[in-house]
């Protein structure tokens, strides 16, 4: 598998480390409730077809990076520093 | 015996005397089974072996039959043979594969005490018991008789090869390429394809299994533009070779296909000689990344089953053409052709020009064109609408039994039949990243269904058989791949070729069969295996593979699959199409480990890490430890000294004058910026920001989940410049943990951090006259008297007259002591300067296991209790987490059950009788009670003789620890045949005030 890296360029993924679902591991909750945390570490969708992960660059630039890639096909859809998504839905 | 229709050439009394692509000139001498044999240059194992007349080559996989070769290339499913001896053993090589070299040295395997005779064929006579799903059925009962009697019986009886019992000698690469196309297969597609995209400017690379590019067109007489096609090969490979832009890799098999465009290939660097090179590898894989792909596999021949069709002698038509035309070697004198379609009519006219008997041509279909007839060339007796129900033979061919179309029954002699059941593209590539081979009932065979993105299929692979098409398929394909690139050109002209006919009606199976009708040659599956399993109601094409081990040898059932499935489908009336097949996986053929792990074995399975003194601390006669991937000083010895004796040795001059360890083994990261203070109040759980320039503090860090993840000490060295140090095992994760809470959850915050654990050489100076030491190693105008450089101090200083350095005064022994860092450079001299300081005060360097007592005496955590399944309050440090402020793993840390009062705390325990040694990992048992699961109450995680108090103590996780303080448990190690009683106590064993620290 191939990561296009915003800095580092197409890449292989044994540079990468993964970490799971970005839309769910960048929401860190205010809430400071017991189920709100529960949701937050445990509660995971897995689809069939688009999923937004967080991947690590660590043989790289160390950027956080939310991969789009398609689980049927394990195609790499789209590629984005994860730090510029921070406070948008 | 000699052939009658050739002279013996040069010992070779199967080899015809002019003709193939051999190098005739450079004859080479190999044994096979100790026996000396010669063959050329440009021969395999496989065709050296038929031109001296050796037609054994194995033995089969579970009835032990007598194998001769099936085919030519990399499909062999019978001719298996150790390659090479001692440590170079190499167990189930293809001898159709094996490049011959001088001195090479073969053995045939799975067979005792020879291969001629061999006491295991009497499991042939066995038969009906060892059919589909034999394991199953049995020796079901009594269990307990599998793993004693049944598993090693069937062992020693079915096998393949002896894997060498010593290391491998050789090396292995791994090594990456990138392309705009890659080309698999240098037949007449993959050619023209590499052309039309080369010529564009492409960079391409045309990978080949074989030594000599051209695939089929080595084994065919065909013509080329008006050429012979071999010709046309070098004329094409000589352009290919000189264009910049195009690399060609001969021994070279790609082997899978992976996601985004990348396959892995395998180079047989030099398997072709008799001993590799110096400093070159035998094999490299290759991750080749490409945009495009062109696959020109080519194509596999099908077998006819009918009886006895496994005996040596009964080979594919398509490979009996390349060993006459390729290697010039005679694959037999009498021959007779059982053919389901137009090709094997090829085979009679090319065995008749070679001087062979063709004495029947025995073709399934009842009406055969007239230009396929009579371009045989040969005399032979045909029977239109026949088929052969059975081979007579012992060890070779002596004739076999017709059936014709009126029934009647006709024996022939010869002594070697070929059959050609049709061709089956070579899909296996397309089908790694999930795709489907589809039915073709035009060809009768599968086809390339969803292929993998950006891969083309041309040629053969792609169903398409005659060369005029495969040319034009390739310089179509080509060129259609070099526009998708934007690549300026147009087409290129195609060259001339005839459309040879290949017109095939399949026939998956001879009813009338007498004696073993084989599908799989290398599981010895049968037709009635095949058939059995269907009528047991094995029903899906997965499940028959299963249960009759059809496809599932080292060959993945190249020659065998599509035959096994067609019998499926008849025997439940179905379509093949609706039948299925079971999908190819990685790898093509099989890839040693040793080639895929490259020189990542031994102590090169992960870099060794040393430390800026590593050289100071073998002069010190430490003895050397690896520590994740570190190398760090365990003790040193001096004379006759034990571990134990050495380590004690330097915990009491530790303790009781001074001591120097070498620490750069500490995660340390440098964090800036205006927010850091803020940064770090989140990522510990104590709190940062009240700290004052020029302090350490000692920090804890939770996952999210609410457990512990590291400790440390973090210094403030400005006010907007910290550096964190972590446990050595935590380095990385923990750099990546703070990544992730600063560019995932707060991009916001302004602070920056880098890794600087490489940057910085760290060495701890502890013991009471540790100061003394430190005055005098620092540059006089730094005041680093006890008053005015207080415990948990942290400052910048220098040595030497100005060499930079930073100091803290931090402990992890409990002594009054001192970390000092310098640039990792001055590391080693650092050391030799402290150690000269330290002289006058008899300084004793001391190790990771002095390191570790002092620390169990204190009671200190580390990585044994730092396990992920501690937190915070279970090892004491409750009082840490701060309730003012939010920080990762605050809300989990709180869940009730992290705050029951059965959690395992964190005790210190003392053997009862002195004098005994605790171990760690032994569980705690209630005093009385028998040792079992239901009534574990936790385990000893760190223990250690401490000279200090003058026994073994241990640090353990203990249920309701606390509480249970003052009173007695066992420590049980079951596996070391241990039981102790033990005290549980504090774990501080050693001034628990804290006294030392501050001196």
């Amino acid at each position: 598998m191939r990561i296009p890296c915003p800095y580092c360029g197409d890449r292989s993924n044994d540079e990468f480390n993964v970490l799971g679902d970005a839309d769910a591991l960048m929401n860190r909750p205010s809430d400071p409730s017991l189920s709100a945390f529960d949701v937050y570490l445990h509660a995971r969708a897995n689809p069939a077809g688009h999923h937004r992960e967080l991947w690590y660059h660590h043989g790289g630039c160390r950027r956080w990076l939310v991969v789009t890639r398609d689980t049927t096909s394990h195609a790499v859809l789209d590629v984005a520093l994860a730090s510029k998504f921070q406070g948008q839905p | 015996m000699t052939a009658s229709n050739t002279a013996t050439v040069n010992g070779q009394p199967f080899r015809q005397s002019r003709g193939g692509h051999l190098e005739r000139s450079r004859p080479l001498s190999f044994t096979f089974d100790g026996k000396n044999y010669s063959g050329f240059g440009g021969d395999t194992l496989a065709s050296a072996l038929m031109a001296n007349g050796v037609k054994l080559l194995a033995r089969s996989f579970k009835y032990h039959r007598p194998h001769g070769l099936l085919s030519a290339g990399s499909e062999e499913p019978n001719a298996l043979v150790e390659l090479r001896t001692d440590a170079r053993r190499e167990p189930n090589t293809r001898a159709t594969t094996v490049e011959l070299f001088e001195g090479l040295v073969a053995t045939s395997q799975n067979r005792w005490p020879s291969l001629e005779f061999d006491v295991m064929a009497v499991n042939g006579l066995a038969a009906p018991l060892l059919g589909a799903g034999f394991y199953y059925k049995t020796f079901m009962w009594p269990a307990a008789f599998w793993e004693k009697l049944y598993e090693p019986l069937i062992r020693r009886a079915a096998g393949l090869g002896r894997a060498a019992n010593a290391g491998d000698p050789d090396r292995y690469e791994k090594a990456f390429a990138h392309c705009d196309v890659l080309i698999i297969g240098s037949g007449p597609a993959g050619l023209m394809s590499a052309l039309a995209v080369a010529r564009r400017g492409a960079r391409v690379i045309l990978a080949e299994e074989d030594f000599a590019l051209g695939g089929r067109l080595l084994c065919e007489r065909q013509e080329i533009n008006g050429q012979p096609a071999a010709d046309w090969v070098h004329s094409i490979e000589s352009e290919l070779a000189a264009l910049p832009n195009v690399t060609i890799m001969r021994r070279t098999t790609v082997f899978g296909v992976y996601d985004g465009g990348t396959y892995g290939a395998l180079q047989r660097v030099n398997d072709h000689v008799a001993s590799v090179p110096e400093h070159q590898p035998r094999q490299r894989a290759w991750r080749i990344i490409a945009k495009r792909s062109i696959l020109a596999a080519g194509a596999i021949e099908r077998p006819l089953v009918f009886g006895n069709n496994d005996r040596p002698g009964v080979m594919l038509a398509g490979a009996a053409r390349t060993y006459l035309n390729r290697f010039a070697a005679m694959p037999g004198q009498k021959v007779v052709i059982f053919t389901a379609g137009d090709d094997g009519w090829r085979t009679a006219r090319d065995a008749a020009a070679a001087g062979l008997h063709v004495e029947a041509i025995v073709d399934r279909r009842p009406d055969v064109a007239p230009d396929v007839t009579a371009s045989s060339g040969s005399e032979a007796r045909v029977i239109l609408g026949g088929r052969i129900m059975n081979v007579s033979a012992s060890h070779g061919v002596r004739g076999v039994g017709i059936l014709d179309r009126n029934g009647q029954r006709t024996t022939i002699s010869c002594d070697a039949v070929f059959m050609s059941g049709g061709w089956s593209p070579t899909v296996n590539l397309t089908c790694h990243l999930g795709g489907k081979p589809q039915w073709n009932e035009a060809i009768a065979a599968f086809v390339p269904g969803a292929k993998p993105a950006q891969m083309i299929v041309a040629g053969a692979a792609n169903g398409t058989f005659a060369l005029g098409q495969c040319l034009r398929a390739g310089a179509e394909s080509g060129g259609a791949v070099a526009s998708d690139l934007g690549l300026a050109g147009g087409p290129i002209e195609c060259p001339k070729a005839d459309d040879e006919p290949v017109a095939v009606t399949p026939l998956w199976y001879v009813k009338e069969s007498t004696g073993l009708a084989f599908v799989d040659f290398q599981n010895d599956v049968t037709a009635k295996d095949v058939g059995l399993a269907a009528r047991e109601g094995y029903r899906s094409v997965e499940l028959l593979k299963r249960y009759t081990t059809l496809g599932m040898a080292t060959d993945q059932g190249k020659t065998a699959n599509v035959n096994g499935l067609a019998m499926l489908a008849a025997s439940r009336n179905l379509d093949i199409a609706a039948v299925g097949t079971t999908v190819y996986r990685p790898p093509f053929v099989p890839v040693a480990i040793g080639a895929l792990a490259g020189h990542h074995r031994g102590k090169d399975f992960r870099p060794t890490r040393r430390t800026p003194a590593h050289d100071w601390a073998v002069e010190q006669c430490g003895v050397m430890r690896e520590s994740g991937a570190w190398l760090r000083a365990g003790w040193f010895p001096k004379g006759d000294e034990d571990w134990l004796a050495a380590t004690s040795r330097e915990v009491e001059a530790t303790r009781n004058g001074v001591g120097v360890c070498d620490v750069s083994t500490l995660g340390k990261i440098d964090i800036q910026g205006s927010d850091a203070a803020t940064f770090l109040d989140r990522v510990y759980c104590n709190t940062f920001s009240t700290l004052p320039v020029g302090r350490a503090r000692y920090g804890l860090m939770l996952r999210e989940d609410g457990m512990v993840m590291d400790d440390g000490t973090t210094s403030r060295l400005g006010q907007e410049h910290f550096l964190m140090t972590t446990t050595t095992a935590n380095a990385g994760p923990v750099m990546q943990h703070l990544e992730f809470c600063h560019q995932c959850l707060w991009p916001d915050l302004d602070v920056q951090m880098v890794s600087v654990s490489e940057q910085w050489a760290q060495f701890s100076i502890a013991g009471p006259r540790a100061q003394n030491v430190v005055s005098r190693l620092v540059d006089r105008q730094h005041d680093v008297s006890l008053s005015a450089f207080a415990y948990l101090g942290a400052r910048e200083v220098s040595l030497a007259g100005g060499c930079p350095a930073r100091l803290f005064r931090i402990s992890y022994s409990g002594e009054l002591a001192y970390e000092l860092a310098v640039p990792a450079r001055y590391g080693d001299a650092a050391a030799r300067a402290i150690m000269m300081a330290g002289e006058a005060f008899s300084i004793t360097p001391y190790g990771t296991e002095a390191l570790s007592v002092m620390r169990i005496e204190k009671g200190h955590v580390a990585g044994n209790e730092l396990n992920g399944t501690t937190t915070a309050r279970d090892l004491g440090l409750a009082r840490m987490m701060s309730t003012k402020k939010d920080y990762i793993g605050r809300v989990m840390a709180g869940r009730p059950a992290f705050l029951a009062e059965d959690r395992w705390d964190l005790v210190g325990i003392k053997p009862v009788d002195r004098t005994a040694r605790i171990r760690a990992g032994a569980h705690f048992i209630g005093i009385g009670e028998k040792p079992a699961t239901e009534r574990d109450r936790g385990y000893v995680t760190s223990v250690a003789y401490s000279p200090t108090v003058g026994h073994w103590i241990g640090l353990g996780l203990l249920n309701a620890g606390r509480k249970a303080i003052g009173s007695r448990m066992r420590a049980v190690d079951l596996l070391r045949d241990s039981d102790i009683e033990v005290e549980i106590c504090d774990p501080v064993f050693v001034d628990p005030k804290g006294v030392r620290l501050h001196g």
